[in-house]
Protein backbone atom coordinates (compact mmCIF):
# COMPACT_ATOMS: atom_id res chain seq x y z
CA UNK A 1 0.00 0.00 0.00
CA UNK A 2 1.32 3.43 -0.83
CA UNK A 3 1.87 6.28 1.64
CA UNK A 4 -0.70 8.33 -0.23
CA UNK A 5 -3.66 6.34 1.09
CA UNK A 6 -6.00 8.21 3.44
CA UNK A 7 -5.50 5.68 6.23
CA UNK A 8 -1.71 5.94 6.01
CA UNK A 9 -1.91 9.66 6.72
CA UNK A 10 -3.89 9.43 9.97
CA UNK A 11 -2.55 10.34 13.40
CA UNK A 12 -0.44 7.92 15.39
CA UNK A 13 -3.26 6.59 17.54
CA UNK A 14 -5.08 5.48 14.38
CA UNK A 15 -2.87 2.36 14.42
CA UNK A 16 -3.74 1.50 18.00
CA UNK A 17 -7.45 2.10 17.32
CA UNK A 18 -7.67 0.02 14.15
CA UNK A 19 -5.16 -2.39 15.69
CA UNK A 20 -7.57 -3.29 18.49
CA UNK A 21 -10.31 -3.86 15.90
CA UNK A 22 -7.87 -6.18 14.05
CA UNK A 23 -7.35 -8.18 17.23
CA UNK A 24 -11.11 -8.72 17.59
CA UNK A 25 -11.36 -10.40 14.18
CA UNK A 26 -12.74 -13.90 13.90
CA UNK A 27 -14.56 -13.51 17.18
CA UNK A 28 -17.93 -12.80 18.75
CA UNK A 29 -18.84 -9.63 20.64
CA UNK A 30 -21.79 -10.18 22.98
CA UNK A 31 -24.32 -7.78 24.52
CA UNK A 32 -24.48 -8.17 28.31
CA UNK A 33 -26.45 -6.29 30.95
CA UNK A 34 -24.71 -7.33 34.18
CA UNK A 35 -21.52 -8.87 35.59
CA UNK A 36 -22.97 -12.38 35.62
CA UNK A 37 -23.87 -12.28 31.91
CA UNK A 38 -20.45 -10.80 31.17
CA UNK A 39 -18.78 -13.76 32.87
CA UNK A 40 -20.95 -16.21 30.92
CA UNK A 41 -19.89 -14.44 27.72
CA UNK A 42 -16.18 -14.51 28.62
CA UNK A 43 -16.42 -18.14 29.69
CA UNK A 44 -18.03 -18.98 26.31
CA UNK A 45 -15.09 -17.38 24.48
CA UNK A 46 -16.39 -13.91 23.55
CA UNK A 47 -13.61 -11.56 22.33
CA UNK A 48 -15.37 -8.57 23.91
CA UNK A 49 -18.63 -7.63 25.58
CA UNK A 50 -20.97 -4.71 24.98
CA UNK A 51 -22.17 -3.30 28.32
CA UNK A 52 -25.85 -2.33 28.13
CA UNK A 53 -28.74 -1.56 30.47
CA UNK A 54 -31.21 -3.31 28.21
CA UNK A 55 -30.62 -5.55 25.19
CA UNK A 56 -32.10 -4.24 21.91
CA UNK A 57 -35.09 -6.62 22.07
CA UNK A 58 -36.11 -5.04 25.40
CA UNK A 59 -35.47 -1.50 24.16
CA UNK A 60 -37.77 -2.38 21.28
CA UNK A 61 -40.57 -3.80 23.42
CA UNK A 62 -40.37 -1.30 26.29
CA UNK A 63 -40.05 1.83 24.14
CA UNK A 64 -39.09 5.23 25.56
CA UNK A 65 -35.80 7.04 25.06
CA UNK A 66 -32.82 4.66 25.11
CA UNK A 67 -29.65 6.28 26.48
CA UNK A 68 -26.07 5.43 27.49
CA UNK A 69 -25.93 2.84 30.30
CA UNK A 70 -25.52 3.74 33.97
CA UNK A 71 -21.74 4.01 34.63
CA UNK A 72 -22.23 1.70 37.64
CA UNK A 73 -23.36 -1.10 35.30
CA UNK A 74 -20.40 -0.49 32.99
CA UNK A 75 -17.93 -0.51 35.91
CA UNK A 76 -19.40 -3.72 37.35
CA UNK A 77 -18.94 -5.38 33.95
CA UNK A 78 -15.37 -4.02 33.59
CA UNK A 79 -14.54 -5.51 36.98
CA UNK A 80 -16.07 -8.86 36.10
CA UNK A 81 -14.09 -9.66 32.93
CA UNK A 82 -10.57 -9.39 31.46
CA UNK A 83 -11.70 -9.06 27.82
CA UNK A 84 -12.38 -5.64 26.23
CA UNK A 85 -15.58 -3.89 27.33
CA UNK A 86 -17.50 -1.76 24.84
CA UNK A 87 -20.42 0.58 25.52
CA UNK A 88 -22.93 2.50 23.41
CA UNK A 89 -23.52 6.23 23.14
CA UNK A 90 -26.39 7.86 21.27
CA UNK A 91 -25.74 9.08 17.71
CA UNK A 92 -24.26 12.58 17.98
CA UNK A 93 -24.14 12.55 21.80
CA UNK A 94 -20.48 13.50 22.22
CA UNK A 95 -20.85 14.07 25.97
CA UNK A 96 -21.99 10.49 26.52
CA UNK A 97 -18.88 9.55 24.50
CA UNK A 98 -16.68 11.72 26.75
CA UNK A 99 -18.14 9.99 29.81
CA UNK A 100 -17.54 6.53 28.34
CA UNK A 101 -13.95 7.47 27.52
CA UNK A 102 -13.46 8.68 31.10
CA UNK A 103 -14.78 5.32 32.33
CA UNK A 104 -12.02 3.61 30.35
CA UNK A 105 -14.21 1.55 28.03
CA UNK A 106 -12.18 -0.07 25.26
CA UNK A 107 -14.49 0.78 22.34
CA UNK A 108 -17.51 3.09 21.94
CA UNK A 109 -20.39 2.05 19.71
CA UNK A 110 -22.14 5.17 18.40
CA UNK A 111 -25.29 3.21 17.95
CA UNK A 112 -28.62 3.48 16.21
CA UNK A 113 -30.00 1.09 18.85
CA UNK A 114 -30.13 4.06 21.25
CA UNK A 115 -32.37 7.05 20.52
CA UNK A 116 -30.38 9.55 18.41
CA UNK A 117 -29.38 12.80 20.13
CA UNK A 118 -28.60 14.70 16.92
CA UNK A 119 -30.51 14.36 13.67
CA UNK A 120 -27.85 16.11 11.57
CA UNK A 121 -24.42 15.16 12.87
CA UNK A 122 -22.58 12.17 14.26
CA UNK A 123 -19.85 12.51 16.88
CA UNK A 124 -16.51 13.89 15.63
CA UNK A 125 -14.54 10.81 16.61
CA UNK A 126 -10.99 11.90 15.73
CA UNK A 127 -10.20 13.81 18.96
CA UNK A 128 -11.03 10.82 21.16
CA UNK A 129 -8.32 8.42 22.31
CA UNK A 130 -10.83 5.59 22.56
CA UNK A 131 -11.78 3.95 19.24
CA UNK A 132 -15.34 4.03 17.87
CA UNK A 133 -17.44 1.55 15.94
CA UNK A 134 -20.40 2.75 13.86
CA UNK A 135 -23.16 1.09 11.89
CA UNK A 136 -23.72 1.27 8.14
CA UNK A 137 -26.15 0.03 5.51
CA UNK A 138 -23.98 0.71 2.46
CA UNK A 139 -20.53 1.89 1.42
CA UNK A 140 -21.37 5.60 1.45
CA UNK A 141 -22.53 5.45 5.08
CA UNK A 142 -19.49 3.36 6.07
CA UNK A 143 -17.05 5.85 4.51
CA UNK A 144 -18.82 8.86 6.08
CA UNK A 145 -18.35 7.24 9.51
CA UNK A 146 -14.71 6.36 8.80
CA UNK A 147 -14.17 9.94 7.62
CA UNK A 148 -15.48 11.08 11.03
CA UNK A 149 -12.95 8.77 12.70
CA UNK A 150 -14.64 5.39 13.21
CA UNK A 151 -11.97 2.66 13.56
CA UNK A 152 -14.38 -0.20 12.97
CA UNK A 153 -17.54 -0.54 10.89
CA UNK A 154 -20.41 -2.93 11.48
CA UNK A 155 -23.30 -3.44 9.14
CA UNK A 156 -26.45 -2.52 11.03
CA UNK A 157 -28.94 -5.28 10.39
CA UNK A 158 -32.08 -4.79 12.45
CA UNK A 159 -31.19 -5.06 16.14
CA UNK A 160 -33.44 -6.86 18.58
CA UNK A 161 -35.38 -8.81 15.95
CA UNK A 162 -33.52 -12.13 15.88
CA UNK A 163 -34.04 -11.87 12.11
CA UNK A 164 -30.94 -12.00 9.92
CA UNK A 165 -32.55 -10.63 6.74
CA UNK A 166 -31.49 -6.99 7.19
CA UNK A 167 -27.94 -7.92 8.23
CA UNK A 168 -27.66 -9.89 4.99
CA UNK A 169 -29.11 -7.02 2.97
CA UNK A 170 -26.64 -4.51 4.43
CA UNK A 171 -23.60 -6.78 4.06
CA UNK A 172 -24.50 -7.66 0.46
CA UNK A 173 -25.11 -3.99 -0.36
CA UNK A 174 -21.75 -2.99 1.13
CA UNK A 175 -19.86 -5.73 -0.71
CA UNK A 176 -21.63 -4.97 -4.01
CA UNK A 177 -20.78 -1.28 -3.60
CA UNK A 178 -17.11 -2.14 -3.04
CA UNK A 179 -17.01 -4.38 -6.11
CA UNK A 180 -18.68 -1.70 -8.20
CA UNK A 181 -16.19 1.00 -7.10
CA UNK A 182 -13.29 -1.32 -7.91
CA UNK A 183 -14.50 -1.72 -11.49
CA UNK A 184 -14.71 2.05 -12.14
CA UNK A 185 -12.07 4.02 -14.08
CA UNK A 186 -10.31 6.76 -12.05
CA UNK A 187 -12.28 9.56 -13.70
CA UNK A 188 -15.56 8.06 -12.42
CA UNK A 189 -14.55 8.05 -8.75
CA UNK A 190 -15.38 11.70 -7.96
CA UNK A 191 -18.89 11.28 -9.32
CA UNK A 192 -19.24 8.02 -7.39
CA UNK A 193 -18.13 9.84 -4.23
CA UNK A 194 -20.70 12.56 -4.89
CA UNK A 195 -23.48 10.03 -5.46
CA UNK A 196 -22.64 8.03 -2.33
CA UNK A 197 -22.05 11.09 -0.19
CA UNK A 198 -18.64 9.66 0.74
CA UNK A 199 -15.23 11.34 1.19
CA UNK A 200 -13.35 11.22 -2.15
CA UNK A 201 -10.01 10.07 -0.68
CA UNK A 202 -11.68 7.11 0.99
CA UNK A 203 -13.49 6.17 -2.24
CA UNK A 204 -10.11 6.20 -4.00
CA UNK A 205 -8.62 3.98 -1.27
CA UNK A 206 -11.45 1.44 -1.49
CA UNK A 207 -11.21 1.40 -5.29
CA UNK A 208 -7.52 0.60 -4.96
CA UNK A 209 -7.61 -1.96 -2.12
CA UNK A 210 -11.02 -3.58 -2.62
CA UNK A 211 -11.82 -3.42 1.09
CA UNK A 212 -12.76 -0.97 3.80
CA UNK A 213 -9.77 0.74 5.45
CA UNK A 214 -10.97 -0.56 8.84
CA UNK A 215 -12.27 -3.99 9.94
CA UNK A 216 -15.79 -4.75 8.84
CA UNK A 217 -18.01 -6.53 11.35
CA UNK A 218 -21.65 -7.58 11.28
CA UNK A 219 -24.49 -6.86 13.70
CA UNK A 220 -28.24 -6.90 14.06
CA UNK A 221 -30.27 -10.08 13.98
CA UNK A 222 -27.83 -12.95 14.61
CA UNK A 223 -29.65 -15.66 16.60
CA UNK A 224 -27.95 -18.97 15.72
CA UNK A 225 -24.48 -20.35 14.89
CA UNK A 226 -25.64 -20.67 11.28
CA UNK A 227 -26.60 -16.97 11.19
CA UNK A 228 -23.14 -16.04 12.48
CA UNK A 229 -21.37 -18.27 9.93
CA UNK A 230 -23.60 -16.86 7.16
CA UNK A 231 -22.43 -13.32 7.96
CA UNK A 232 -18.80 -14.47 8.05
CA UNK A 233 -19.13 -16.19 4.67
CA UNK A 234 -20.69 -13.01 3.26
CA UNK A 235 -17.62 -11.03 4.30
CA UNK A 236 -17.98 -10.06 7.98
CA UNK A 237 -14.74 -10.30 9.96
CA UNK A 238 -16.39 -10.62 13.38
CA UNK A 239 -19.98 -10.89 14.58
CA UNK A 240 -21.84 -8.87 17.19
CA UNK A 241 -24.61 -10.82 18.90
CA UNK A 242 -27.07 -8.67 20.81
CA UNK A 243 -30.34 -10.01 22.10
CA UNK A 244 -29.79 -13.40 20.45
CA UNK A 245 -27.81 -14.96 23.28
CA UNK A 246 -29.49 -13.87 26.49
CA UNK A 247 -32.99 -14.06 24.99
CA UNK A 248 -32.45 -17.73 24.14
CA UNK A 249 -33.26 -20.77 26.28
CA UNK A 250 -29.64 -21.72 27.06
CA UNK A 251 -27.38 -18.64 26.76
CA UNK A 252 -24.10 -20.28 27.88
CA UNK A 253 -24.44 -23.11 25.40
CA UNK A 254 -25.57 -20.93 22.51
CA UNK A 255 -22.80 -18.41 23.18
CA UNK A 256 -20.13 -21.11 23.04
CA UNK A 257 -21.66 -22.58 19.88
CA UNK A 258 -21.64 -19.20 18.12
CA UNK A 259 -17.97 -18.63 19.10
CA UNK A 260 -16.98 -21.99 17.60
CA UNK A 261 -19.12 -21.36 14.52
CA UNK A 262 -17.34 -18.05 13.82
CA UNK A 263 -13.90 -19.62 14.24
CA UNK A 264 -14.72 -22.41 11.78
CA UNK A 265 -17.34 -20.63 9.69
CA UNK A 266 -16.38 -22.43 6.49
CA UNK A 267 -16.64 -25.94 7.97
CA UNK A 268 -20.23 -27.27 7.75
CA UNK A 269 -19.30 -30.36 9.79
CA UNK A 270 -18.32 -28.25 12.77
CA UNK A 271 -21.32 -25.97 12.22
CA UNK A 272 -23.61 -29.01 12.32
CA UNK A 273 -21.93 -30.29 15.46
CA UNK A 274 -22.21 -27.02 17.38
CA UNK A 275 -25.80 -26.41 16.27
CA UNK A 276 -27.09 -29.54 18.01
CA UNK A 277 -29.39 -29.32 21.06
CA UNK A 278 -29.09 -25.61 21.67
CA UNK A 279 -32.66 -25.23 22.90
CA UNK A 280 -34.96 -22.54 21.57
CA UNK A 281 -33.42 -19.49 19.90
CA UNK A 282 -35.02 -16.10 20.55
CA UNK A 283 -38.43 -16.07 18.91
CA UNK A 284 -37.79 -13.14 16.59
CA UNK A 285 -39.80 -10.66 14.57
CA UNK A 286 -40.89 -10.64 10.93
CA UNK A 287 -39.51 -7.36 9.57
CA UNK A 288 -42.68 -6.79 7.56
CA UNK A 289 -44.58 -6.35 10.83
CA UNK A 290 -42.45 -3.32 11.77
CA UNK A 291 -43.42 0.22 10.83
CA UNK A 292 -40.81 2.63 9.52
CA UNK A 293 -40.62 4.21 13.01
CA UNK A 294 -39.72 0.88 14.56
CA UNK A 295 -36.78 0.32 12.21
CA UNK A 296 -33.60 1.20 14.07
CA UNK A 297 -31.39 0.81 10.98
CA UNK A 298 -32.94 3.92 9.42
CA UNK A 299 -31.30 6.03 12.15
CA UNK A 300 -27.96 7.59 11.11
CA UNK A 301 -27.14 10.15 8.43
CA UNK B 1 -0.35 -18.99 10.98
CA UNK B 2 -2.74 -19.93 13.74
CA UNK B 3 -6.07 -18.50 12.52
CA UNK B 4 -8.61 -19.53 15.16
CA UNK B 5 -9.20 -15.90 16.15
CA UNK B 6 -7.39 -12.57 16.17
CA UNK B 7 -5.08 -10.42 14.09
CA UNK B 8 -3.70 -13.09 11.76
CA UNK B 9 -4.20 -11.17 8.48
CA UNK B 10 -1.44 -8.58 9.12
CA UNK B 11 1.00 -11.43 9.93
CA UNK B 12 0.09 -13.17 6.67
CA UNK B 13 0.72 -9.92 4.79
CA UNK B 14 4.13 -9.57 6.49
CA UNK B 15 5.09 -13.14 5.50
CA UNK B 16 3.81 -12.46 2.00
CA UNK B 17 6.03 -9.38 1.76
CA UNK B 18 9.00 -11.49 2.86
CA UNK B 19 8.18 -13.94 0.11
CA UNK B 20 7.61 -16.85 2.47
CA UNK B 21 4.94 -19.47 1.78
CA UNK B 22 2.37 -19.55 4.55
CA UNK B 23 -0.94 -21.16 5.36
CA UNK B 24 -3.69 -20.77 7.93
CA UNK B 25 -3.78 -23.32 10.73
CA UNK B 26 -7.33 -24.19 11.84
CA UNK B 27 -6.94 -27.90 12.62
CA UNK B 28 -4.13 -29.91 14.21
CA UNK B 29 -3.53 -31.65 10.86
CA UNK B 30 -2.53 -28.25 9.42
CA UNK B 31 0.62 -28.35 11.60
CA UNK B 32 2.11 -31.12 9.46
CA UNK B 33 4.92 -29.98 7.20
CA UNK B 34 5.36 -26.47 8.61
CA UNK B 35 8.60 -25.11 10.12
CA UNK B 36 7.14 -22.34 12.25
CA UNK B 37 3.81 -21.36 13.78
CA UNK B 38 2.77 -17.79 14.63
CA UNK B 39 0.24 -17.26 17.43
CA UNK B 40 -1.36 -13.90 16.68
CA UNK B 41 -2.68 -11.13 18.87
CA UNK B 42 -6.34 -11.36 19.75
CA UNK B 43 -8.12 -12.41 22.92
CA UNK B 44 -5.98 -14.91 24.79
CA UNK B 45 -9.00 -16.35 26.62
CA UNK B 46 -10.82 -16.98 23.32
CA UNK B 47 -7.82 -18.45 21.50
CA UNK B 48 -6.92 -20.59 24.55
CA UNK B 49 -10.40 -22.14 24.60
CA UNK B 50 -10.14 -22.86 20.87
CA UNK B 51 -6.71 -24.46 21.34
CA UNK B 52 -8.25 -26.77 23.93
CA UNK B 53 -11.45 -27.42 21.98
CA UNK B 54 -9.65 -28.40 18.77
CA UNK B 55 -6.88 -30.51 20.29
CA UNK B 56 -3.90 -28.14 19.95
CA UNK B 57 -2.84 -28.20 23.62
CA UNK B 58 -1.36 -31.70 23.25
CA UNK B 59 -0.17 -31.44 19.67
CA UNK B 60 1.71 -28.12 19.74
CA UNK B 61 4.15 -29.17 22.52
CA UNK B 62 4.81 -32.45 20.64
CA UNK B 63 5.51 -30.50 17.44
CA UNK B 64 7.86 -28.17 19.34
CA UNK B 65 9.84 -31.12 20.64
CA UNK B 66 10.20 -32.22 17.01
CA UNK B 67 11.60 -28.79 16.06
CA UNK B 68 8.61 -26.56 15.30
CA UNK B 69 9.49 -22.89 15.94
CA UNK B 70 6.86 -20.69 17.64
CA UNK B 71 6.29 -16.92 17.59
CA UNK B 72 3.61 -15.34 19.79
CA UNK B 73 2.58 -11.68 19.63
CA UNK B 74 0.61 -10.06 22.47
CA UNK B 75 -2.14 -12.63 23.18
CA UNK B 76 0.15 -15.18 21.52
CA UNK B 77 2.85 -14.37 24.09
CA UNK B 78 0.33 -14.79 26.92
CA UNK B 79 -0.61 -18.23 25.56
CA UNK B 80 3.07 -19.25 25.41
CA UNK B 81 3.89 -18.03 28.94
CA UNK B 82 4.40 -20.50 31.77
CA UNK B 83 2.48 -18.31 34.24
CA UNK B 84 -0.25 -15.69 33.85
CA UNK B 85 -0.61 -13.35 36.79
CA UNK B 86 -4.10 -13.16 38.41
CA UNK B 87 -5.79 -15.38 35.83
CA UNK B 88 -6.42 -19.06 35.65
CA UNK B 89 -6.88 -19.60 31.93
CA UNK B 90 -5.98 -22.19 29.32
CA UNK B 91 -2.47 -21.67 27.93
CA UNK B 92 0.47 -23.61 26.48
CA UNK B 93 3.08 -22.66 29.12
CA UNK B 94 6.07 -23.47 26.89
CA UNK B 95 8.04 -20.27 27.54
CA UNK B 96 9.51 -19.75 31.01
CA UNK B 97 8.14 -16.27 31.76
CA UNK B 98 5.37 -14.81 33.89
CA UNK B 99 3.15 -12.21 32.20
CA UNK B 100 0.58 -9.76 33.47
CA UNK B 101 -2.31 -9.19 31.06
CA UNK B 102 -3.48 -5.67 30.09
CA UNK B 103 -0.69 -4.39 32.28
CA UNK B 104 -0.59 -0.91 30.75
CA UNK B 105 -4.33 -0.39 31.33
CA UNK B 106 -7.40 -0.22 29.09
CA UNK B 107 -7.45 0.69 25.40
CA UNK B 108 -6.95 4.44 25.96
CA UNK B 109 -3.47 3.55 27.29
CA UNK B 110 -2.52 1.73 24.08
CA UNK B 111 0.37 3.43 22.28
CA UNK B 112 2.86 3.48 19.45
CA UNK B 113 6.54 3.49 20.26
CA UNK B 114 9.77 1.82 19.23
CA UNK B 115 11.67 -1.04 20.83
CA UNK B 116 15.46 -1.19 21.18
CA UNK B 117 17.33 -4.35 20.25
CA UNK B 118 20.44 -5.42 22.16
CA UNK B 119 22.71 -3.97 19.48
CA UNK B 120 21.02 -0.56 19.68
CA UNK B 121 18.88 -0.86 16.56
CA UNK B 122 15.28 0.26 16.98
CA UNK B 123 12.09 -1.14 15.49
CA UNK B 124 8.69 0.58 15.48
CA UNK B 125 6.09 -1.15 17.64
CA UNK B 126 2.39 -0.89 18.42
CA UNK B 127 1.28 -1.83 21.94
CA UNK B 128 -2.44 -2.65 22.28
CA UNK B 129 -3.82 -3.59 25.71
CA UNK B 130 -0.39 -5.15 25.97
CA UNK B 131 0.94 -7.59 28.57
CA UNK B 132 4.11 -6.97 30.59
CA UNK B 133 6.68 -9.70 31.32
CA UNK B 134 7.04 -9.81 35.13
CA UNK B 135 9.47 -12.71 35.46
CA UNK B 136 12.10 -14.18 33.13
CA UNK B 137 13.32 -17.76 33.46
CA UNK B 138 17.07 -18.50 33.33
CA UNK B 139 16.84 -19.92 29.78
CA UNK B 140 15.06 -16.84 28.43
CA UNK B 141 17.06 -14.29 26.45
CA UNK B 142 15.87 -10.67 26.17
CA UNK B 143 16.20 -9.50 22.56
CA UNK B 144 14.61 -6.05 22.81
CA UNK B 145 13.35 -3.62 25.43
CA UNK B 146 11.02 -0.66 25.64
CA UNK B 147 11.40 1.80 28.55
CA UNK B 148 13.52 -0.71 30.42
CA UNK B 149 11.00 -3.54 30.15
CA UNK B 150 11.66 -6.71 28.16
CA UNK B 151 9.25 -6.80 25.21
CA UNK B 152 10.83 -9.33 22.83
CA UNK B 153 12.22 -12.56 24.27
CA UNK B 154 13.44 -15.94 23.07
CA UNK B 155 13.91 -19.38 24.54
CA UNK B 156 15.40 -21.87 22.08
CA UNK B 157 13.09 -21.72 19.06
CA UNK B 158 10.26 -19.92 20.84
CA UNK B 159 9.98 -16.18 20.21
CA UNK B 160 7.50 -13.85 21.95
CA UNK B 161 6.67 -10.15 21.63
CA UNK B 162 4.37 -8.15 23.88
CA UNK B 163 3.79 -5.72 20.99
CA UNK B 164 2.55 -5.96 17.41
CA UNK B 165 5.37 -5.85 14.82
CA UNK B 166 2.82 -6.95 12.20
CA UNK B 167 0.92 -3.65 12.46
CA UNK B 168 3.92 -1.66 11.19
CA UNK B 169 5.73 -1.87 7.87
CA UNK B 170 8.96 -3.00 9.58
CA UNK B 171 9.77 -6.66 8.95
CA UNK B 172 12.79 -7.16 11.21
CA UNK B 173 11.02 -9.23 13.90
CA UNK B 174 9.43 -11.50 11.31
CA UNK B 175 12.81 -11.84 9.61
CA UNK B 176 14.31 -12.88 12.96
CA UNK B 177 11.60 -15.51 13.37
CA UNK B 178 12.31 -16.89 9.89
CA UNK B 179 15.93 -17.37 10.94
CA UNK B 180 14.69 -19.36 13.93
CA UNK B 181 12.58 -21.45 11.56
CA UNK B 182 15.66 -22.16 9.46
CA UNK B 183 14.02 -20.62 6.41
CA UNK B 184 15.82 -18.16 4.22
CA UNK B 185 13.40 -15.51 3.07
CA UNK B 186 15.64 -14.47 0.17
CA UNK B 187 15.96 -17.96 -1.24
CA UNK B 188 12.53 -19.36 -0.54
CA UNK B 189 10.52 -19.22 -3.69
CA UNK B 190 7.15 -17.66 -3.19
CA UNK B 191 4.42 -20.21 -3.58
CA UNK B 192 1.41 -18.03 -4.13
CA UNK B 193 -0.94 -21.01 -4.38
CA UNK B 194 -0.57 -21.70 -0.67
CA UNK B 195 -1.12 -18.08 0.38
CA UNK B 196 -4.52 -17.25 1.72
CA UNK B 197 -6.22 -13.98 0.78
Amino acid sequence: MSESLWSERQKSTWKTKVGLAEMLKGGVIMDVTNAQEAQIAEEAGAVAVMALERVPADIRSQGGVARMSDPAIIKAIQNAVSIPVMAKCRIGHFVEAQILEALGVDFIDESEVLTPADEFYHVDKHPFKVPFVCGCRDLGEALRRIGEGAAMIRTKGEAGTGNIVEAVRHMRTLMNDIRRIQSLPPEALMTAAKEMGAPYDLVVEVAKTGKLPVPNFSAGGVATPADAALMMQLGAETVFVGSGIFKSENPARLAKAIVEAVSHYKDPRILAEVSENLGAAMSGIDLRSLTENQRLALRGW
Amino acid sequence: MLALQGGFDPHLRALDRLGVPSCKVLYVQDLEGIDGLILPGGESTTIGKMLARFGFLEVIPQAVSRGLALFGTCAGMILLARQIRHYDQVHLGLLDIEVERNAYGPQVESFESSVRWRDGRTTPAVFIRAPIIRRLGPQVEVLAEQEGLPVLVRQDRILAASFHPELTSDLSVHRYFLELCGADSQETRRDSSSLQP
